[in-house]
């Protein structure tokens, strides 16, 4: 948009801009900044950013011995490789199936996938819950990991890309004496990396934020994803030692927002599809 | 996005048969395991819900529409709806009409306009549960930095969580912070897909000043975005839980119970399977609804961009 700026209008935008940016940051600044105080200061009543007597190490070290921190990340990483690797595996194919080959029940098959689109992910839990009670796999890696193993969103958009691939190109592979296997591994895969970008990085914050599942599923500890393992060290500190508490999630947030600020316009061009996705 | 495709010609050649082969068996499992971890349990979630079914129970019986008879006879699940109700007339308004301004302010011109919509976003992708606890320290009655910020205005805090007149909406709040960024960007790329020349037209037609391009151009021009924005809200909206289980746990007295969270305590602390169930139907007609108006909104939306 092209405007006439006058110096008291841009001054004006910044000033109700950043206004608006320190109330969105305040909980990320302070987050950090009790990180770092002791608790006499934490429990004063004057605000300070800086802290008076530095308590970093303290603290820092307070939450990795307190509760298994270390151990939640990896279970976080754990589940959602798990999860993401999977539903590559699983999606791919047919994503490439519904978007290049001709077979009676296709568009069936797609209605269900955009059936699947619609349906919020706490819907099936309770029918989940009672299948993974039933073959006793409870409280483990496999109940955080099964149910998400297949991603409609993932076949969806994968194959709203593979359509734009020129079926030529299918085509002339077929000639050579490709089968649809090799077509997919060989020509299709090199060309989705955006779009594959796209879905990790979908994939990979839904469920490395999610907190529904891993609450219903899992009560060991040691299971316990970064989300669950926040909850499990908030209750055992009930409210009293907030520097500790801050510097565990400092520990647990930090891996997604540096993810997003390095890949900030990929983020913000996934989520947004997720936003269409609902 | 297109969503439909060709005609599919019945395959009639060797190769068609084996081209529709292929696409079986690259097509059955994705669509096998779809029905086994996601369309089935919504199926069997309604069946669930004719049941009087509790988890372990050796037993179940079908009882037709009890559970809704038992839902809509009970107190706690029409707060519980009420709230969820009064939850997204509040956040969803707020995090369209706020992520709109902001939009419309970054939008204006150059400077800047990278941080702004990092900064504003940033509160999207970070982890809800930990940022939750943060905010339960920073509303903490007498040492949480919300308070201690009033009070150097001279304003007295109240105690944000426990207070039940205030509690539902302290989350609806933390709602909004999370989600303007979301709806922000949303608008941001509307307002980028309106033709430079509209404004010129209007320049010409006498609308000049911001306000009246605001009112004859960019308002007109977004209204597919800003229902679409509003509809991905209201579904999100809806589904609220993360914050009501660690920061309110329903409370207190019943002021902050909402739907999924009902869900939740009937179904997984209760193991009241069957009544768990009834509610999940309940909540997935609501959002239902709100998605089928998300995709007649979303082709409409396509026509613009």
């Amino acid at each position: 948009m092209t405007r006439p700026r006058s110096t008291p209008v841009a001054l004006l935008r910044h000033a109700v801009l950043l206004a608006g940016v320190v109330v969105m940051l305040a909980p990320f600044v302070w987050m950090v900044s009790t990180s770092l105080k002791p608790p006499n200061e934490i429990f004063s009543t004057d605000l300070s950013l800086l802290p008076r007597k530095w308590f970093a190490a303290e603290n820092y070290t307070a939450a990795f011995t307190k509760v298994p921190l270390l151990r939640y990340l990896m279970n976080g990483v754990i589940v959602t490789a798990g999860i993401f690797a999977a539903q590559l595996v699983v999606s791919l194919p047919c994503a490439y199936a519904m978007a290049k080959l001709r077979f009676r029940g296709r568009e069936v098959m797609f209605t269900l996938v955009l059936v699947g689109l619609m349906i919020p992910a706490q819907v099936p839990a309770i029918p989940r819950y009672v299948m993974l009670y039933q073959v006793g796999l409870l409280d483990s890696y496999a109940a955080l990991i099964l149910p998400f193993v297949v991603s409609a969103f993932g076949i969806f958009l994968m194959r709203q890309f593979f359509r734009t691939v020129p079926d030529d190109l299918v085509h002339a592979a077929r000639l050579d004496g490709c089968g649809e296997f090799e077509i997919l591994w060989r020509i299709m895969l090199p060309l989705a990396f955006p779009a594959m970008v796209a879905f990790a990085i979908i994939s990979v914050v839904a469920h490395w934020n999610d907190f529904f599942w891993p609450l219903v599923v899992i009560q060991t500890g040691d299971l316990a994803t970064p989300p669950l393992g926040t909850l499990f060290f908030r209750n055992e500190e009930a409210g009293s030692d907030f520097g500790p508490l801050m510097a565990g999630t400092v520990v647990i947030t930090a891996p997604l927002v540096l993810l997003f600020l390095g890949a900030q316009r990929r983020f913000i061009e996934g989520m947004t599809l997720t936003g269409m996705k609902g | 996005m297109a969503v439909t495709s060709a005609a599919t010609p019945a395959p009639r050649s060797r190769d068609d048969l084996a081209e529709s082969r292929a696409g079986y068996a690259l097509a059955m499992p994705a669509m096998a395991i779809l029905f086994i971890v996601l369309l089935g349990p919504s199926l069997a979630v309604i069946v669930l819900a004719l049941t009087d079914w509790q988890l372990g129970a050796p037993s179940m019986n079908f009882i037709g529409v009890g559970n809704f008879e038992q839902l809509l006879a009970d107190r706690v699940f029409w707060r519980s709806f009420g709230n969820t109700i009064i939850y997204c007339l509040v956040t969803v308004p707020g995090s369209v009409f706020l992520g709109l301004g902001i939009a419309l302010l970054v939008e204006l011109a150059p400077a800047g306009r990278a941080f702004y919509r990092a900064a504003y976003f940033l509160p999207v992708t970070s982890t809800l549960i930990a940022m939750a606890v943060v905010w339960e320290f920073l509303l903490h009655p007498s040492v949480g930095l919300v308070n201690l910020t009033l009070e150097l205005v001279g304003l007295k805090g109240v105690d944000w969580l426990k207070n039940p007149d205030v509690a539902l909406f302290t989350l609806a709040g933390i709602g909004i912070w999370q989600s303007v960024g979301l709806n922000m960007v949303l608008f941001m790329a509307g307002i980028q897909a309106i033709p430079g020349d509209l404004y010129e037209a209007a320049e010409v037609d006498g609308a000049g000043g911001a306000w009246n391009r605001f009112r004859t151009v960019t308002w007109p021009m977004l209204g597919p975005t800003t229902l679409f924005v509003t509809v991905v809200s209201s579904i999100r909206s809806f589904q609220v839980f993360d914050t009501v289980e660690v920061l309110t746990k329903g409370g207190p007295n019943k002021a902050t119970e909402v739907l999924l969270y009902t869900m939740y305590t009937e179904g997984f602390s209760f193991f009241r399977t069957g009544y768990a169930s009834a509610v999940t139907v309940v909540f997935v007609l609501i959002v239902l609804v709100l998605t089928l108006a998300q995709v007649r909104l979303g082709e409409r939306r396509t026509h613009y961009s």
